[in-house]
């Protein structure tokens, strides 16, 4: 009976994909591509048919691309009706259906939720509708960005020193814009690479001229009486004068349309199996709805079979194509989702690239080169056996370090390569910081299982 | 055209930023920065960096419809 379902699933059933995005477009293609001949309806909140995100603060930033132009790449005609610019608002589990901001209903056999993150705002809505208060997450965003920075502010403030915060201030300093960077933990980027990569971050910014203040909040944004933004205040009572204010605070995971639907959907994303298949609020799993993208947190076989959710370009890909591939195939032949956690990064004309999960590390040790000549590759460390490493101008070595995740090699390592110096034989705390008091929010999340989760308390910065 | 490439795969060959310059750059050492909208007269180098990249890490637009038929555009 359900070999029959399949068969007449992959014929003529309905396939609704929520989220037109990276993670949209790829499993889109991988439907029709295994031989879905049944009906396809992409719904996206924006109008604009899937583009890719890296660029807008990168190659856009840097003038060498248009924001309005970084759509993806047509692999295969996708023969799917689209419903762009109109927001999923509501699913009706029992009933199957989606519903849509403009009232409409889209019925579905099987349905992808690929919906995504969007940037955290500033939370201050007041401050955060000052006239060149910016975000940078959407199309839309890179453009009003880019034409700020083009018409020359006299400074640019940057809220977080994570990947994003860090791109813009390395894309400003290009420009020859002045720049500020503040950052409530130590150092850029410590919520995803720890304190020791932390330190290469900050001297990388601060050589390269971008004014950076760490351990500081921001307090307030004060505004003219034009109701464009003027000034930042800070937690050390100082004042920058500054005419765009980028907010790069991490980003918030689109699940509020699930609320009510049963789903097992929160702000840490929506919980799957291995096989995309969501679990509803009681941790059974459904059969007819999947996950994928940046929404999702899936357990891990490689890192404890912990949930992770994971805010990387390639795993938006990976997993959409196992969803896709999943939901019209019978349950032997489903493949379980088990990408090797990787993102990238440049900045400063340096290419940071990362394998495994770094803020699982307890411990690091720079294998390859030297933290002082900005080119190494660190190696993280969890409980005797290596989780993760990250290079800094040093991209083909991690190959052979994935294969050590793969394996689970043990750490410290052993094994002395051609470009080991001596000073690098011994383990240093990574410098994680404490996940109660979050930065601007790592882009892997580990959600696991552990019981010290539910004592996590969080203590939002006094304003 | 539209291309865009897995970052993660790239390790810096630079075979692209050879084969065409205009689309594909080399920022620093080894971090690449393209333009993911490439002129239809890039069509042929950009193909040619397409198919020289020693890890497949550059995706394009599908080739086998007819040259310059029409961009592909999905039924919308």
């Amino acid at each position: 009976m359900t070999a029959d379902y399949v068969e007449w699933l992959r014929r003529e059933g309905r396939i609704v994909i929520v989220g037109a995005s990276l993670a949209g477009r790829r499993a889109a293609e991988t439907l029709r591509a295994e031989g879905f001949a049944g009906e396809l309806t992409l719904i996206g909140d924006e109008p604009y048919e899937p583009y890719d995100r890296p660029p807008l603060s990168k190659s856009v930033l840097l003038g060498m691309a248009s924001p309005h132009h970084t759509e993806l790449p047509h692999r295969r005609e996708i023969d799917a009706k689209w419903r762009l610019g109109v927001a999923a608002t509501g699913l009706d589990l029992t009933a199957k259906r989606v519903r849509l901001a403009d009232g409409d209903e889209v019925e579905y056999d099987r349905l992808l939720i690929a919906t995504g993150v969007r940037a955290r705002p500033w939370p201050k809505e007041e401050e955060a509708r000052l006239d060149g208060v910016c975000l940078l997450r959407t199309r839309d965003d890179a453009a009003d960005l880019y034409r700020r920075l083009k018409a020359g502010p006299r400074r640019v403030f940057v809220i977080g020193a994570g990947f994003a915060g860090s791109e813009v201030a390395s894309a400003c300093r290009e420009m020859g814009l002045p720049v500020t960077v503040a950052e409530r933990a130590g150092a850029p980027l410590v919520g995803a690479l720890g304190g020791v990569v932390g330190a290469v971050a900050a001297d990388l910014q601060t050589e390269n001229g971008v004014d950076l203040r760490t351990h500081v909040t921001v307090t307030a944004l004060e505004g003219d009486p034009a109701g464009r933004v003027r000034a930042v205040h800070l937690s050390d009572e100082s004042v920058v004068e500054a005419d765009v204010v980028v907010v790069s605070l991490g980003s918030l995971r689109n699940t509020e349309w699930l609320d009510g639907s049963g789903l097992g959907a929160g702000p840490r994303g929506i919980a799957c199996d291995a096989g995309c298949r969501a679990f509803d609020f009681r941790g059974i799993v459904t059969d007819d709805v999947f996950v994928a993208g940046d929404v999702a947190r899936s357990p891990h076989a490689l890192f404890g079979y912990q949930f992770l959710s994971l805010e990387h370009w390639g795993n938006a890909v990976a997993q959409a194509e196992t969803a896709a591939h999943n939901m019209i195939c019978h349950g032997v032949d489903r493949r379980p989702h088990l990408w090797m956690p990787a993102f990238w990064s440049s900045m400063f004309g340096v290419n940071i690239k990362s394998v495994g999960v770094p803020p699982m590390g307890e411990e690091i040790m720079i294998t390859q080169g030297s933290l002082a000549e900005r080119r190494f590759v660190g190696v993280y460390g969890y409980q005797g056996r290596i989780v993760a490493a990250v290079s800094f101008d040093n991209t083909r070595w991690l190959e052979f370090y994935q294969a050590q995740i793969e394996r689970g090699a043990p750490f410290p390592v052993e094994f002395t390569t051609m470009d080991r110096r001596p000073e690098n034989r011994q383990p240093l705390p990574a410098g994680f910081p404490d996940p109660s008091l979050p930065t601007h929010g790592p882009t892997v999340t580990l959600s696991g299982y552990s019981p010290a989760d539910q004592q996590l308390v969080f203590h939002p910065a006094r304003h | 055209m539209r291309l865009v490439v897995d970052l993660n795969k790239c390790q810096g060959y630079a075979q692209c930023a050879f084969l065409a310059p205009d689309v594909f750059a080399l920022h620093g050492d080894e971090s690449l920065i393209y333009n993911p909208r490439a002129d239809d007269d890039q069509r042929e180098r950009v193909a040619r960096a397409v198919a020289a990249c020693p890890v497949q890490a550059i995706t394009a637009d599908a080739v086998d419809r007819a040259a310059g038929v029409r961009e592909a555009s999905d039924d919308r």
